[in-house]
């Protein structure tokens, strides 16, 4: 069946990314909002689609709570995490009467919402569109693919943790990708290691090398290996997203940048990030 | 104007007058109906009485205690506590213990129980669940799986067939006098088609009570007070939360850490808001995930860990919170 208002939508969108995982809690949104916010320092114009229904994450990570979708003519007018535009965002919870209402909704009303998201949300030009997805194979990975596949996204983004627990989900959703014939764009270990901040000595508090280890072995491209990093996991906690965090200094006086974007990167890991936005815009262009 | 007659199915304590009930066929669309909190979830179930309910009632009939563990939030160590509960009450003996896995995408505890390989029987009783010791079954789609890479690629209403299935035709050996003394329920993130069917098609039977497991950071923690709203919109009785990765001790030197910072106060602030009791908090420790890979019981090879004794008082909790509400 033909959605020819979501191909509308996408004709001003040059790329899109799924970030994809089988396991719930590895990463997935926070990998997604430092993809955008790598590539929205790089000049690129990016938009953050939050199809996690239940559990909508990106409004908080990218200091949006609270905020309210307008309805224009064009359609809904995504929420924009700095004032020049780059990063803009649609999520369920900017919907919700208040952060703590559940979703309670069986299948076929979580694909209505789906498709809304799609064929309704006004983003414009948008260099990339990146599409934050629940963990599983299910039916908000299914509605996604349903209505985009005649479009052609670039592919997915696959978010592991290193150890066994997380790959044997991650396999299956890898294995998912083969079967709705979504590429893989690349594979990302995520919370490998973490640098006491003591002594320095780098814990592998959730095992490391899985990721790759499962990247090799199944032939997919390896986009890097990102510690835990505390001063991220305040970042996107913090309502202030312009305080620079500093996990070794809780109290001392934070230095202020201009938004989002900037704060992050004073973060360690906006650098790695930084790799591995290059490492896929070089699978983008060999692709085309 | 819908005829006032009684209510199918129980009517939730917070709904509007002149309730049809939730099982009734207008369920959610009656003219009553608007404007309840329950509208949602009462329109979204398929209407009338499902008459698998007392098949399901009458397997689970002696199952003394039934326990959702839930959480808003993947990744949490929901699958991991179940595993680390189950093998903790098998720890007695007399008890009989059993596990039902209605995660379907993402089916751990094969793997947390160190039963991965292993197969499903059929028999005339039903299926036979995989015992990881003579007193502790599981039941995982994990076991059904062609091979362990396969994707379970399923729209609600199939994962809801599988779930019935594992509740209607499992034989846990609950025969005349045999009791099954706890069933555990580990569920995927989330508040959809696994959750709502698994508290319908238990509502015959009783659910003694939900453990929520969280993280302490605040992502974790929005997340889970939606699916505290989903407890009290569905009636499940809550036991408590247990706050998970509370802190980190470097084994090297011993120097202590955060890594999920509880930065709107964690779980501690959350159930006091919303009086809930919290049953404990367990420290990050890097073995805890390497006995997950491993399939072995965490509480017995590292007794002596900090996380192991969190692990142990919680367990307690919950078997005291269980036991004095009978």
């Amino acid at each position: 069946m033909s959605h020819p208002e979501v191909g509308e939508r996408l004709s001003s969108i040059k790329h899109v990314v799924l970030v994809l995982s089988g396991k719930g809690g590895v990463g997935k949104s926070s990998c997604t909002v430092q993809l955008a916010l790598s590539l929205a320092q790089q000049g690129h114009k990016v938009g953050v689609l939050d199809i996690d229904l239940c559990g909508p994450s990106i409004p908080r990570m990218l200091g949006l709570e609270g905020q309210q979708i307008h309805q224009a003519s064009a359609g809904w007018v995504p929420v924009f995490a700095d004032s020049t535009k780059r990063l803009a965002c649609m999520s369920i919870g900017f919907l919700l009467p208040s952060k703590d209402s559940s979703v309670v909704w069986r299948g076929p009303k979580k694909n209505a919402m789906i498709k809304q998201f799609l064929a309704d949300v006004y983003w414009g030009d948008l260099d990339y569109l990146l599409i934050d997805t629940p963990p599983g194979t299910s039916d908000e990975h299914l509605a996604a693919i349903e209505y985009l596949q005649e479009w052609n996204p670039d592919g997915a983004i696959v978010v592991t943790t290193p150890q066994a627990v997380a790959l044997s989900d991650v396999k299956k959703e890898i294995n998912f990708c083969e079967k709705v014939g979504l590429p893989v764009l690349g594979l990302i270990e995520n919370m490998s290691g973490f640098v006491c901040p003591h002594c320095a000595d780098c814990i592998n508090v959730f095992s490391t090398g899985g990721g790759e280890g499962l990247a090799n072995h199944m032939d997919i491209p390896f986009l890097g290996r990102a510690p835990i990093d505390p001063n991220l996991v305040l970042l996107l906690e913090q309502e202030d997203k312009t305080l620079v965090p500093d996990a070794n200094n809780p109290d001392a006086e934070k230095e202020r940048t201009d938004s989002i974007v900037e704060t992050y990167q004073r973060c360690e890991l906006s650098k790695i990030f930084a790799k591995i936005t290059t490492h896929l815009e070089k699978a983008l262009d060999t692709k085309e | 104007m819908t005829d006032v007659a009684e209510p199918q199915g129980t009517v939730p304590e917070d709904a509007n007058d002149h309730c049809v009930g939730p099982e009734h066929e207008l369920a959610g669309r009656a003219s009553g109906c608007e404007g309840c909190p329950n509208q949602e979830i009462c329109s979204t179930q398929a209407s009338g009485p499902d008459p698998d309910l007392p098949i399901v009632a009458e397997r689970l009939r002696n199952v003394r205690h039934k326990i959702l563990i839930l959480s808003g939030k993947g990744g949490v160590g929901k699958s991991t506590f179940t595993g680390q509960l189950a093998f903790a009450l098998a720890g007695d003996e007399e008890k009989e213990i059993g596990v039902v896995d209605i995660d379907i995408c993402g089916p751990s505890l094969p793997r947390i129980m160190g039963c991965e390989r292993e197969e499903i029987h059929r028999s005339a009783a039903g299926w036979s669940p995989i015992y990881v010791q003579d007193n502790l079954g599981l039941m995982s789609i994990g076991f059904m799986l062609p091979d362990e890479d396969s994707a379970v690629i399923w729209r609600g209403p199939k994962k809801n067939g599988l779930i019935k299935q594992f509740l209607k035709d499992v034989d846990w050996g609950t025969g005349t006098d045999n009791t099954l003394d706890y069933m555990l329920f580990d569920t995927p993130p989330g508040t959809s088609d696994e959750h709502l069917s698994v508290v319908q098609l238990l509502r015959g039977s009783g659910i003694s009570g939900a453990v929520i497991v969280t993280t302490p950071q605040e992502v974790a923690l929005q997340d889970v007070r939606k699916e505290i709203d989903f407890c009290r919109k569905a009636n499940v009785p809550i036991i408590g939360v247990v706050e998970n990765m509370c802190g980190f001790v470097c084994p090297t030197c011993h120097g202590e850490s955060r890594i999920f910072y509880p930065t709107t106060g964690g779980a501690s602030a959350l159930c006091k808001d919303l009086d809930i009791p919290l049953l404990g908090s367990i420290p990050l420790d890097p073995s805890i995930g390497r006995a997950c890979d491993y399939g072995s019981s965490f509480i017995d090879t590292h007794a002596d860990s900090p996380a192991a004794k969190a692990y142990v008082q919680i367990i307690h909790k919950i078997k005291q919170i269980l036991e004095s509400n009978i």
